[in-house]
């Protein structure tokens, strides 16, 4: 019954520590609890066990607040080993509870788990009221589906990695292949932000431009990748990095009117064979390096102070 | 000419009403979004048959402040609201592009 949850609370990434600490154990707990009563014999509780698919269930008074002891299924098992199935929980039932607080983080939740080898905790209120149980099973829901939520979050959102010198900002976008959902959300992010800095509204075109074209590139033809905004002084730097298929004649795609994409696609309004003559036209620099079952790299700057604009 | 009289002058069903009016600059006709990105200029009104939110992204790009759907076409929910969002005005037309870039032309032409 004792499991030991694998999250050093030291080495743990960032994210996990954020979130152990960040999560309550009233957050996390089972509320509805299955209690006995002191006089409810073993053999009961065994049946509850089975019949709930549960491990542990807290003797408490008849209103199921007050808790006097807790009968796990190691008890269970003993009693059956010992011949003494059908005594009342009151005299078998471990005494020394080891309880957490509603309002403690997660964390300590998990410390206790690994602790102290029980399986499950009584969870109390500030009037030591049970109010909820708490097992390595329900912290181990709880954190995946933080852990999805946060991935998520990761997968359609901006990272924010830290700048480089020179740099005013870098996002960075993940799009997924034929993701016509949220296709064209990075460049309506990256205008977004280049607005607030109030870039000439012919320049901002430019950059919106091939923001987009690349941005859709990714969608109708790579396999996914990332989409990265780098905005420095004078410069604003667009990289689409996919993780395949790679392109098997660059000088081609790069001719107006060229297209590998399919009916459907085409039936969208896309794959009409402009999307990089139209990047590269806007571009100041422009550079694509593509290994067939590799990937493609797109690089494309667009200068933006008036000196050195082209 | 503004966005706000065009459902009157060009007698097209207002879509998504939720629009910042502005003075109409120009107009689009195109079914690639390719070629409006390249193409279509800030201030217009785009003529189409794609009628999805991917438009309404390259819209919003662009600056286009109304999309006009012709020939009819069922408009999707979440390209209304994806326009909503922006504050792109949708209209339809059970006209053709042909017609309808007629029509907006002259308008256009004759009020300036």
């Amino acid at each position: 019954m004792s499991s030991t949850i694998p999250l050093n609370t030291q080495e743990s990434p960032p994210f996990l520590l954020d979130l152990i600490y960040r999560l309550k154990v009233k957050d996390v707990m089972t509320k509805e609890v299955i209690t006995a009563r002191k006089e409810t014999p073993l053999r009961q509780i065994q049946c509850i066990m089975k019949e709930k698919w549960i491990t542990g269930v807290p003797i408490t008074d008849e209103e199921g607040k007050r808790i006097f002891g807790i009968i796990s299924m190691d008890d269970i098992i003993r009693a059956l080993d010992g011949g003494y199935i059908e005594d009342p929980a009151e005299r078998w039932m471990s005494r020394n509870l080891i309880v957490l607080e509603e309002d403690m983080p997660l964390q300590f939740a998990i410390s206790y788990l690994d602790k102290f080898r029980y399986g499950r905790f009584p969870v109390l209120n500030k009037d030591r009221e049970l109010v909820g149980i708490i097992t390595s099973r329900d912290i181990i829901i709880a954190l995946l589906v933080e852990a999805n939520k946060e991935v998520e979050k990761l997968e359609q959102r901006i990272v924010q990695p830290p700048s480089r010198p020179g740099e005013e900002a870098w996002l960075l976008y993940h799009v997924r292949k034929y993701d016509f959902e949220n296709a064209g959300k990075a460049s309506a992010g990256l205008k977004k932000l280049l607005m607030e800095r109030n870039l000439d509204p012919k320049t901002l075109r430019r950059v919106s431009v091939a923001a987009y074209e690349l941005e859709m590139n990714l969608v109708v033809h790579s396999d996914g990748g990332t989409l990265s905004f780098r905005i420095g002084k004078d410069r604003v730097e667009i990289e689409a990095k996919d993780k395949g298929p790679g392109i098997a004649d660059v000088e081609k795609a790069m001719e107006e009117g060229f297209s590998t994409a399919n009916e459907w696609i085409r039936s969208l309004g896309f794959g009409a064979g402009m999307g990089l003559p139209n990047a590269k036209r806007v571009s100041d620099e422009f550079t694509i390096e593509s290994r067939l079952g590799e990937g493609t790299t797109v690089r494309a700057v667009i200068y933006i102070s008036p000196s050195s604009a082209s | 000419m503004r966005v706000k009289e065009l459902s009157e002058v060009l007698g097209v069903e207002p879509i998504q009403p939720e629009f910042e009016d502005a003075e109409i600059l120009g107009g689009y006709t195109s079914d690639l979004l390719s070629d409006v990105m390249a193409h279509a200029t800030s201030g217009s009104v785009l003529i189409t048959i794609q009628a999805h939110k991917n438009t309404v992204a390259v819209a919003g790009l662009v600056g286009i402040l109304a999309i006009i759907l012709a020939n009819g076409r069922p408009v999707p929910e979440d390209m209304v609201e994806a326009a909503r969002k922006e504050g792109i005005a949708i209209f339809r037309s059970q006209e053709t592009q042909f017609v309808l870039s007629g029509k907006l032309y002259t308008l256009l032409t004759s009020s300036q």
